[in-house]
């Protein structure tokens, strides 16, 4: 589906990350694999650290510790939020809606619109679509886009595929209506035939959660994990990236008048070092302008990780400048989108830590 | 070239011997992470951009798919 706007603009953006930070040194001593084969590969996958929840910490809780902090340093007023849109795989409860917690918590008005998106990879793009059509709506001026998850807490920590890389964060986006901001254009698509590629078989409705689901078992590669746990076909992904994205962001790029020259920066999801470079080659388009850093310093969180990319890679610039941006997901669902945009002028664009408590 | 390839791939995996097998991954010489390292390493010291979409193991299946693969790639 593609979609235009017209002067949307993000307003501020900030990253809360957990304090406790694991090192791939340590986590390689639970893989079944030589210590030699388990490095070389941190090498290509841009393996290093990666930053992940204390137990019995929710992704709303980093939510709520970011919305505070902006609250505290007057860069937010809980009463000016008009929606909350509030984007996460790893909700408190099935219910209620974890938007409803926070509003709670947070005071928010009672029209305050809050919704929550079940979305991952591509869940930053599809977040913000839900507050530009939000915005379009009279009397809507400001929207807080939160894209949290603490997958950490479903991942085996003797699943090579996976635990190295994931990560756990909280991102807030203020959106608003600006004049001048121009154009917006986005495209998003579904495959959901590959839906299975991306999946943590148990702890819904299809199979709940028993002393059964818990029970680790070892798969072809030696990676051992549970129906709890994510499971990651790795291969039928990174194709999927490598022959469903470009095609995908050429039409984007087309129906915003430009080619990718044309764009300054690539803002795009983080899987892991290696993907990135080659959806880069493939594009055509220089490694310096497609960060791909997020991975080796907090980790893949999910649809946090295209705020976390800016706010590392870009915090001053995109607080002094405007730039033409180009942002893309892909991931879970599977489901694949960008947004071609002006983006910069930021308000505020920093990265905190929420602390370890020690329990 | 398929002696570079062959070193490659025992750098990777050296408790294996390569050379004359049909298919790594049938053998289970290679995994889907040994092909993320053996790409990047090709890459490095062929000076080439192996394609995305070419990242399939049944194009690192042996060492005359892998020397045709390097062969039609790009260089740097």
């Amino acid at each position: 589906m593609k979609f235009h706007f017209k002067d949307k603009a993000i307003t501020g953006m900030m990253v809360v990350v957990p304090e406790q930070e694991r090192l791939f040194a340590d986590d390689m001593r639970l893989f079944n694999a030589p210590e030699n084969r388990s490095r070389k590969l941190a090498l290509v996958m841009g393996y290093r650290a990666h930053r992940v929840v204390e137990a019995g910490v929710c992704a709303s809780d980093l939510a709520e510790h970011g919305l505070r902090k902006l609250f505290d340093e007057g860069k937010l007023k809980s009463d000016e939020i008009d929606a909350l849109v509030y984007v996460t795989l790893s909700p408190d409860h099935f219910m209620p809606p974890t938007s409803c917690i926070l509003h709670g918590k947070l005071g928010l008005r009672k029209d305050c619109f809050c919704i929550d998106v079940t979305q991952g990879c591509c869940g930053f793009v599809v977040g913000l679509l839900q507050a530009f059509q939000l915005l379009d709506q009279e009397g809507v001026e400001k929207v807080a886009v939160v894209n949290a998850d603490v997958i950490s807490r479903k991942v085996s920590p003797k699943d090579r595929n996976s635990y190295p890389l994931i990560g756990d964060a909280a991102t807030i986006a203020i959106v608003e209506n600006r004049e001048g901001a121009g154009k917006v254009f986005a495209d998003v698509r579904f495959d959901g035939t590959r839906s299975m590629a991306l999946k943590i078989p148990a702890g819904g409705f299809r199979q709940p959660c028993s002393p059964d689901t818990a029970v680790m078992s070892a798969d072809a590669e030696g990676n051992e994990r549970a129906p709890d746990n994510l499971v990651m076909d790795g291969t039928a992904v990174f194709n999927f990236a490598m022959a469903d994205v470009p095609p995908m962001l050429a039409d984007l790029a087309h129906d915003a008048g430009t080619d990718f020259a044309g764009i300054d920066k690539f803002y795009f999801h983080q899987p892991n070092k290696f993907m990135l470079q080659k959806l880069a080659e493939k594009l055509d388009v220089p490694y310096e302008k497609m960060p791909n850093n997020v991975v080796e310093n907090y980790g893949n969180s999910s649809g946090a990780t295209i705020p976390s990319a800016m706010a590392l890679n870009d915090a001053d610039v995109l607080c002094r400048e405007t730039k033409r941006v180009c942002f893309s997901g892909f991931g879970v669902g599977l489901t694949y989108g960008g947004i071609v945009m002006n983006c910069g002028n930021f308000d505020f664009c920093e990265t905190i830590n929420y602390p370890n408590k020690g329990e | 070239m398929k002696e570079k390839i062959l070193e490659i791939l025992k750098e990777i995996r050296p408790e294996f011997e390569f050379a004359g097998v049909d298919d790594f991954f049938a053998e289970g010489m290679l995994d889907s992470f040994d092909l993320m390292t053996l790409v990047s390493t090709l890459d490095e010291r062929f000076a080439i951009k192996i394609d995305g979409t070419d990242i399939l193991p049944e194009n690192f299946m042996n060492v005359d798919s892998i020397a045709a693969l390097v062969e039609r790639s790009p260089k740097r």
